[in-house]
């Protein structure tokens, strides 16, 4: 009886705590449960979601991508300067950024499998040269349109307007970043649960020896699953210049939290107990409806981070309790 | 020898003379009995030999002496005093010690030496909250000086050689006063001269009077070093008494005893060319250049003790580790393993020893880890077709009579051996050449024991090569169409069928030679 109930709130525990949220907001406040703030809601938690997609990849070959934040901002600020700086053309601007994401991704798997440094060091010496790179390379300021050097020259270049549609524009009423994060979401959960790379992925991460012992290639599909975190969280560093229209340093920071703790959800979404991606979207969705809500109760900013950190500490109080329990 | 004085004595005085005497210790596992009725006698100052095959219950009743098991009935004396101890705490208290094959466990590897032999000053619960290093130094300086070992006692645990690390193990033992020891397999890792450093401080110990036991394989080590030795069988004692009583043949015979007969179906099948050919295969110090030849149709076992190195032959073959040195040829061809895939690539396909961490998938289902080295056939452009799975999926669950209540079923909540049917079922539709099997039967019950001889009977039939690696002697006896008896890191004989007894391959496995025998 009590494990039938345990089962039961592990398996639609989140979901009934995501509705729950998302009906107390509607009751207390009228304009909540409207199509435009439900779609500001969706793209608010554009950004973080792709982020939210590459760390999910990373966990699910039992890894962890500590370096996805860095890898925001250092693609927003190297974006921002393609245009600002160089006036470099459109698909120069979206495919370079994807592309670092890509190698700081092959760096982590370089440090992870050949040089054998745990998952979680090895990203996090990444996190920081990477933050250090961006950070350097923006010499410490913001990149905007038409900026003022410090010799009192200006920067020829502006944000491309085609660009800041990724992350401002609308198609049929729909931000364009929801309906890539949509599709993205799709694509990603296809290739997870139905895919052979997508198998090989999870059974790596559930048995490393037992793959590789099966004839799984387990360091190639390790060295993929964080080359394509790495292109997430590029994705993620696109849209964020685009949304804001110019390359701020550290943008991406405030976001690896956020992005672990909608994965981590996303774990007790449907029982999964698993990295899976249409929990981490519905985590992601529990975690902007919480900061939409609060907001729209006029609670401090601040205050944000104690409901987002308590959310992340129930989630994985189920998560970690249920599957330890049914450990023989 | 001390023991000669001893044995002229009387009974009842010889009795007294037991350091610790254990007496009618029976022992049930889940109502199966491992221990039925044991004696057991040890003295001071001598060296006494536990020998017995797998399952003999030789570790069960030194488990029980060191504490880590409760026993059902019987007695134990402690000089003359029954005791009762439940923990290995306990034992420890009442100076009864064991140094495990795996002296790491037992050791802090960050710490210096001198602080691992005084580990338990340190740990004490009525220590003094302030240490001397240079006291400490001293005092374990002292200890190893008299056990005549040369260790710098600041040199950190970590960087020592396991034979090393045991002499720091048995110094810590040595200066909580330990009247019984226990070895378990102490030689197995370690090479000739270390083996011979460490019987001299076996000798060493028996002369301040501790009584030692000594558990291992190795006949030519008892002969030389023990004084005494008891023999069991079936979890009962069948021989015990002086070790010059008995040659090396008639203890083998006495750890086989005269009941055994164990019927294993045995297919006949058309031996054909050869597919693998190993020559010269070595790696580290357990592996010493192991030549084996397997034919298509013919089961080959590879036959050695724990230690023997038959896990690491396995793991190369199969491409999870790399040779030092030695060739593989695969149908005439030689073949470099970068890794597992390269050698399923060969047509070498591997059911590991570990079946919970290397053999299975244990939270994913049934169906998956049946369909995991059949990925690319099921899918149809990199996507899985559900119905390819499932149908793979049954065919296999049905012709290797898998019971599980769905394909759909984690495989953690099948039997152990129905989950090592599943780690052999994956290889059925990969038309592999040679099938490699490490312990296959470890942790399976009799039913399904028997199931995997027949299922590994048909593939031979079938017409693969069969590579069976076992420690079990009866099973390589029972299944091989030629032994092969691995001692050491070498093969110490190739036997036909025809030719193979137990004794046989027990004395060459043992250390036996040719020329003896």
């Amino acid at each position: 009886m009590k494990d039938r109930l345990m089962n039961v709130t592990f398996r639609y525990g989140t979901i009934t705590v995501v509705l729950a949220v998302i009906a107390f907001f509607s009751i207390r406040l009228p304009y909540f449960f409207t199509y435009s703030n439900l779609s500001d809601i969706l793209n608010s938690i554009a950004i973080v979601t792709f982020v939210a997609i590459g760390v999910t990849l990373s966990l699910a070959v039992d890894g962890f991508d500590l370096s996805v934040g860095s890898t925001v901002s250092l693609t927003t600020v190297v974006s921002a300067s393609l245009m600002i700086w160089y006036q470099m053309p459109l698909y120069v601007v979206i495919i370079f950024p994807l592309l670092l994401g890509a190698l700081v991704g092959l760096l982590n798997a370089f440090l992870i499998i050949k040089m054998r440094i745990p998952d979680l060091l090895a990203t996090l010496a990444m996190m920081y040269i990477v933050a250090g790179i961006q950070k350097t390379y923006a010499q410490g300021y913001t990149i905007y349109n038409n900026m003022q050097f410090p010799d009192g020259s200006k920067a020829a270049g502006k944000m491309d307007k085609t660009f800041l549609l990724l992350g401002q524009g609308e198609l049929l009423g729909v931000p364009v970043s929801v309906i890539l994060l949509i599709f993205f979401v799709i694509v990603v959960h296809l290739f997870l649960t139905r895919t052979k790379y997508g198998r090989q992925i999870y059974i790596t991460g559930g048995n490393e020896e037992a793959a590789r012992l099966s004839g799984i290639k387990v360091k190639k599909v390790r060295m993929f699953a964080y080359m394509a975190s790495g292109v997430f969280a590029a994705i993620g560093g696109l849209l964020f210049a685009s949304r804001v229209g110019s390359g701020q340093i550290d943008a991406g920071a405030p976001l690896l939290m956020e992005a672990v703790a909608a994965t981590f959800v996303g774990f007790s979404v449907f029982g999964a107990g698993k990295p899976n991606i249409i929990g981490t979207f519905i985590g992601s969705v529990l975690i902007g409806v919480l900061v939409n809500g609060l907001t729209m109760m006029n609670v401090q900013y601040f205050a944000h981070d104690i409901v987002k950190g308590s959310v992340l500490v129930l989630a994985l109080s189920i998560t970690f309790y249920v599957l330890n329990r049914s450990k023989t | 020898m001390g023991t000669s004085a001893t044995s002229a004595t009387s009974a009842t005085k010889a009795e007294q003379q037991y350091v610790l005497e254990m007496k009618g210790i029976t022992k049930s596992f889940a109502g199966v009995p491992a221990l039925r009725g044991v004696d057991f006698g040890l003295k001071g100052g001598e060296v006494h030999a536990l020998l017995g095959a797998n399952g003999a219950g030789k570790s069960t009743l030194m488990k029980i002496l060191a504490g880590a098991y409760e026993y059902d009935e019987g007695e134990m004396l402690l000089d003359g005093r029954p005791v009762k101890h439940k923990s290995p705490a306990d034992a420890k208290r009442l100076g009864i010690h064991c140094v495990y094959q795996e002296v790491d466990a037992s050791l802090v590897p960050q710490l210096t030496v001198a602080e691992n032999v005084m580990l338990d000053a340190i740990g004490a619960a009525d220590g003094k909250a302030w240490i001397s290093p240079r006291r400490q130094a001293q005092e374990a300086g002292q200890i190893l000086a008299s056990l005549q070992v040369d260790i710098p006692v600041q040199r950190k645990v970590a960087d020592l050689t396991i034979a090393e690390k045991q002499m720091v193990l048995l110094a810590r033992i040595v200066r909580q006063e330990a009247k019984v020891i226990i070895f378990d397999e102490p030689t197995a890792p370690l090479s000739g001269s270390e083996a011979d450093t460490f019987f001299r401080i076996l000798s060493e110990l028996k002369q301040r009077g501790t009584a030692c036991v000594f558990i291992t394989h190795r006949l030519p080590e008892v002969m030389e070093h023990a004084d005494d030795v008891t023999v069991m069988r079936d979890g009962t004692k069948v021989h015990s008494g002086p070790v010059d009583a008995l040659s090396m043949e008639e203890l083998v015979a006495q750890m086989l005893g005269k009941t055994f007969a164990e019927e294993f179906p045995k297919v006949a099948a058309e031996i054909g060319e050869v597919v693998l050919n190993v020559k010269g295969l070595c790696q580290g110090r357990k592996v010493k250049g192991v030549d084996l030849t397997v034919r298509s149709g013919q089961i080959v076992a590879v036959v050695g003790l724990v230690g023997a190195g038959k896990t690491e032959i396995a793991r190369m073959l199969a491409g999870a580790e790399r040779p030092d040195g030695g060739e593989i040829y695969m149908r005439g061809h030689s073949m470099l393993f970068k890794q597992p895939a390269d050698a399923i690539a060969s047509g070498i396909v591997s059911v590991p020893e570990e079946r919970r961490k290397q053999g299975i998938v244990i939270e994913e289902t049934v169906e998956r880890n049946i369909s995991l080295p059949l990925l690319n056939r099921i899918s149809r452009f990199s996507f899985i077709s559900g119905s390819r799975e499932r149908g793979l999926a049954e065919r296999t669950i049905a012709s290797l009579g898998i019971k599980t209540a769905s394909a759909k079923l984690p495989v953690k909540y099948l039997s152990g051996g129905n989950q090592q049917k599943v780690a052999i079922g994956k290889w059925l539709e990969k038309e592999a050449d040679v099938l490699l099997f490490d312990e296959p039967t470890k942790g399976v019950d009799i039913g399904a024991k028997s199931d995997i001889f027949r299922i590994i009977g048909q593939l031979a039939t079938a017409g693969k090569g069969v590579l069976y690696l076992t420690s079990e002697l009866d099973e390589g006896l029972g299944i091989g169409d030629v032994i092969a008896v691995l001692y050491d890191g070498s093969i110490a004989a190739v036997l036909p069928r025809s030719e193979a007894t137990l004794e046989k391959i027990l004395y060459f496995a043992s250390g036996g030679r040719e020329e003896n025998l």
